[in-house]
């Protein structure tokens, strides 16, 4: 029998008002509780710390198909019961699958939490899966890859440009998988997958909603605490870049086209444990970016002051384990070219880097972050998915917690040194997507 | 004195479970459905015109939408960026959008500077600008998104299937128009788009959070109370025109899209419970529906399939969608043809049933979950005709579905003979068939 109670730590959150508990059991899952009691309705989410970037070389999408499998039998469940019983409680459920997690999770009444636990538990560790399951579910997932991928130029040409973008880290292959390699994807690399990283200790638990911590910490006890780890789970520490060193330009042409643009990912920093500063600045610098159409640097400049572009605009996420990017769009007129679009985006970028970050811009942004905050309140599956993608980051709860007031301290200065350090044409990949040029006959 | 009249229903699906919806009339006469939920300091505030973009005169399709997208594009001695950093720095979102029957609102802002965020919103309601250089600019965006998609197969099948069913009438278009018909659109133009449907007598509100009766009627007559009394008339119904058969449209992918179809049943059809049922069981997406679980879990033919009951203010459709590799489409639409003519003739098993049922009326309750989200629900049964009440008796409604009610209106509404499939791609062994 496993025992339990490691640490409990009440807080009030600054990201939220809503009460967040945490927990973690001996067989090392940890618990994430967060209050709202507005409904009596819970979200029961299971993250693991296993996405497409932890799969081995030859099997891109392994994690992805195995999300699917989830859904099929285990020892006490048959294929495709699991989400029958949360359809026949009146819950939804689903599961994604990303870089640096998967996540299953269901919404469900508030007292139908055990059941969903008890299920969860029984598919971490008890799948059964039979070939036919595999020949079956192969075909969905390739058809999911047509519907997002293939039946999609803007689609093909972002796989294209991730994988310039990583050199030799596995952010460059797809989530769902290349093709090729998906049509080959076996039982046993699935299973393979599966029984490494499929244990309580290299998951966490979030349920959000109209629950009490130690309420949840007993159901969870009762579900989850009898599961074996797995023994031996080491860090992820997945292969690093080298130096980059060489500007990479590529372009992509395809007849499904209707709006030609120009993208250009530069590689970058992401938040770190106990380091969230140069994220919390380039994510700043995004928002003076491209924060909004009409009063960011680039929407105010390109599209309305010299109208070159029909929209322009910044992007950044930093909640990623491994190096992540950012990036810089513009979709030009329709009569200008590509070149002419991406000599404009960089004029802008060089007159940005002269003139620096208008104060009142810069506090505008974080009166509206600040504001976020409490709008995001009046959604606590988002706020869950905060949390689990954070945690299966790298990311702890302090950091988490601390991200708030480390955006606030933000300063014009430290988004111009971000900036200037982020904008190294060496480490990005510039991408064009066009239409093909046409052939006289 | 009690300015407007109030009443309070307590609406209680479940023994634990309670919404408070407060019906109020403002003292100017604007009805309202109000829920105070003041744990958080915000509001959402759901704002809808009916007629939405079916509204465009005759000629100026696009007229409505770009109209809508203009609204926040600057207002009384505000352009586009003076509206914007106004609206930034009070850190309030106001999102205006329109489809067929609506022109919807949704407004989300802080207790601590609500009415300065309402009297921001006030002036696009009343005083947008629409100066030439936002005209200009808003419309290169939707020339954009209509090029996208007219290269786009969902879109392409979709914008197809609505021509055959509806025609000349708006729903049998794209509320986006077309490039001529957006290029040739005037300032004069937009000015008629906006009076012809943002008028009080096509007005519905619904309020969630911060903010008390009294508060919210006095501010829904500062924010509405100015507008004009009437819009245009509202379109004709719109007759059924399509035909059962097949479409095929020649599309360079791989996987091909097909979206299929008829005429439907209208919301306020007696018949309506049963056919909701029916089409949860036959293509819902909350449940392991028969098109899931014949095309997708047992063929592996599709990553997704659904159908569902289309009923507009003007017209009804059921409707379904697959994509599926252009040399496995023809077997997808074999099936979805197979499965409909077995619960036109068959009905469902009762064991089919009560999984809907439990499904149905335990998945209600947990709708209403966030501030914006019931906002939108009350508006929404407001569009419809319901009453607070509806909140209360909705699963006593579809408990009330019995296998026989079940037979016939599947035998009604579902037509296998007069299914029309629109398909874009290269699919295999498929050619258009009348």
């Amino acid at each position: 029998m496993l025992r339990s109670i490691a640490a409990l730590v009440l807080m009030a959150l600054p990201l939220s008002a809503a009460p967040v508990t945490t927990y973690e059991l001996d067989n090392g899952l940890e618990i994430v509780v967060i209050e709202d009691h507005r409904a009596p309705v819970v979200v029961h989410m299971l993250w693991y710390r296993a996405g497409a970037a932890d799969e081995t070389p030859g099997v891109s999408g392994i994690a992805h198909f195995l999300e699917h499998l989830l859904f099929k039998a285990t020892d006490t469940l048959a294929s495709g019961e699991f989400s029958e019983i949360v359809a026949a409680n009146g819950g939804t459920d689903n599961a994604f699958t990303s870089q640096d997690t998967t996540a299953y999770h269901q919404r469900v009444a508030a007292d139908r939490l055990g059941l969903m636990m008890q299920m969860e538990a029984d598919r971490m560790r008890n799948i059964r899966l039979t070939e036919d399951d595999i020949i079956t579910e192969r075909q969905v997932i390739l058809e999911e890859r047509n519907q997002r991928t293939e039946s999609s130029a803007g689609a093909l040409f972002g796989e294209q440009r991730r994988a310039a973008q990583y050199l030799n880290h596995p952010y460059g292959i797809p989530v769902i998988g290349w093709k090729h390699e998906m049509e080959e994807l076996s039982l046993e690399d699935a299973l393979t997958f599966y029984r490494k990283y499929y244990a309580p200790n290299n998951a966490i638990l979030i349920v959000a909603g109209d629950v009490q911590p130690d309420e949840v910490l007993a159901l969870a006890k009762t579900h989850y605490g009898p599961l074996e780890p797995t023994v031996g789970l080491t860090r992820r520490d997945r292969v690093t870049e080298p130096p980059q060193i060489a500007e990479r330009r590529i372009t992509y042409a395809d007849p499904r086209v209707s709006q030609p643009y120009v993208i250009r990912t530069y590689l970058a920093a992401e938040r770190n444990p106990g380091a969230q500063e140069e994220a919390a600045a380039l994510m700043m610098l995004s928002e003076i970016l491209g924060g909004s159409g009409v009063t960011s640097v680039l929407g105010n400049k390109l599209t309305i002051e010299t109208q070159q572009a029909v929209h322009a605009s910044a992007f950044y996420s930093g909640t990623s384990l491994d190096k992540t990017t950012f990036g810089l769009i513009i979709v030009p007129t329709p009569d200008k070219t590509l070149e002419e679009a991406e000599a404009a985006l960089d004029d802008a970028i060089a007159a940005f880097m002269e003139e620096g970050v208008d104060e009142a811009h810069l506090e505008r942004i974080k009166r509206q972050v600040r504001a976020g905050q409490i709008y995001a309140e009046d959604n606590v599956g988002a706020l869950a998915r905060r949390y689990g993608t954070a945690l299966t980051s790298g990311l702890t709860i302090a950091d988490v917690d601390a991200w708030p007031d480390v955006i606030q301290a933000v300063t014009a200065d430290d988004i111009m040194v971000a900036a200037a350090k982020v904008f190294d044409r060496t480490q990005a990949v510039t991408g064009y997507l066009t239409k093909p040029q046409e052939v006289t006959q | 004195m009690k300015p407007f009249l109030a009443a309070t229903f307590a609406i209680c699906a479940t023994p634990v479970w309670a919404v408070e919806v407060t019906t109020l009339t403002s003292p100017g006469g604007i009805n309202a459905w109000l829920v105070e939920e003041p744990s958080i300091p915000f509001t959402a505030l759901e704002i809808r015109f009916r007629g939405g973009a079916s509204l465009d005169a005759d000629g100026k399709r696009g007229a409505i939408n770009l109209m809508t997208g203009l609204l926040e594009e600057g207002a009384g001695d505000l352009d586009a960026q003076g509206f914007a950093t106004a609206r930034e720095d009070l850190a309030a979102t106001f999102d205006f959008d329109v489809y067929d029957d609506a022109l919807t609102i949704s407004a989300q802002f802080l207790t601590e500077n609500r009415d300065e965020s309402m009297d921001l919103l006030r002036l696009a309601l009343m005083v947008p600008s629409f100066d030439e250089p936002s005209i200009a600019r808003v419309r290169g965006q939707v020339e954009g998104i209509i090029r996208s998609e007219l290269n786009d197969p969902s879109d392409i099948a979709s914008d197809a299937f609505s021509a055959m069913a509806f025609g000349a009438h708006p729903y049998g278009s794209s509320l986006n128009g077309t490039l001529e018909s957006v290029a040739s659109l005037t300032r004069d133009d937009l000015v008629a788009a906006k009076n012809a449907v943002i008028a009080r007598d096509r007005l519905f509100v619904g309020a969630v959070g911060d903010i008390t009766a009294d508060e919210l009627g006095v501010l829904l007559d500062d924010l509405l109370g100015g507008l004009p009394e009437t819009g245009a008339p509202m379109p004709d119904h719109a007759g059924y025109a399509a035909t059962g058969g097949v479409t095929v449209i020649d599309f360079e992918t791989p996987q091909s899209v097909a979206i299929f179809g008829h005429e439907g049943i209208e919301r306020d059809d007696d018949d309506f419970f049963p056919a909701y049922v029916m089409n949860e069981i036959l293509g819902g997406r909350g449940l392991g529906s028969r098109l899931n679980t014949e095309v997708r879990e047992k063929r592996g033919l599709t990553y997704g399939i659904s159908s569902f009951l289309g009923p507009k203010d003007q017209g009804a459709l059921v409707l379904g969608s697959v994509a599926s590799s252009n040399d496995t489409i023809a077997e997808a639409i074999e099936v979805v043809t197979a499965e409909w003519a077995k619960m036109a003739n068959e009905g469902v098993t009762q064991n089919e049933l009560d999984k809907a049922k439990t499904y149905l009326t335990g998945a209600y309750p947990l709708r209403f979950d966030g501030n914006s989200t019931i906002a939108n629900i009350m508006v929404g049964m407001q569009m419809t005709g319901l009453s607070p009440d509806y909140i209360r008796t909705r699963n006593d409604n579809i408990n009330a579905v019995t296998l026989d009610d079940i037979k016939r209106v599947a035998k009604r509404v579902l037509r296998p003979d007069d299914l029309r499939f629109v398909v874009v791609g290269k699919p295999e062994g498929l050619s258009t068939a009348e």
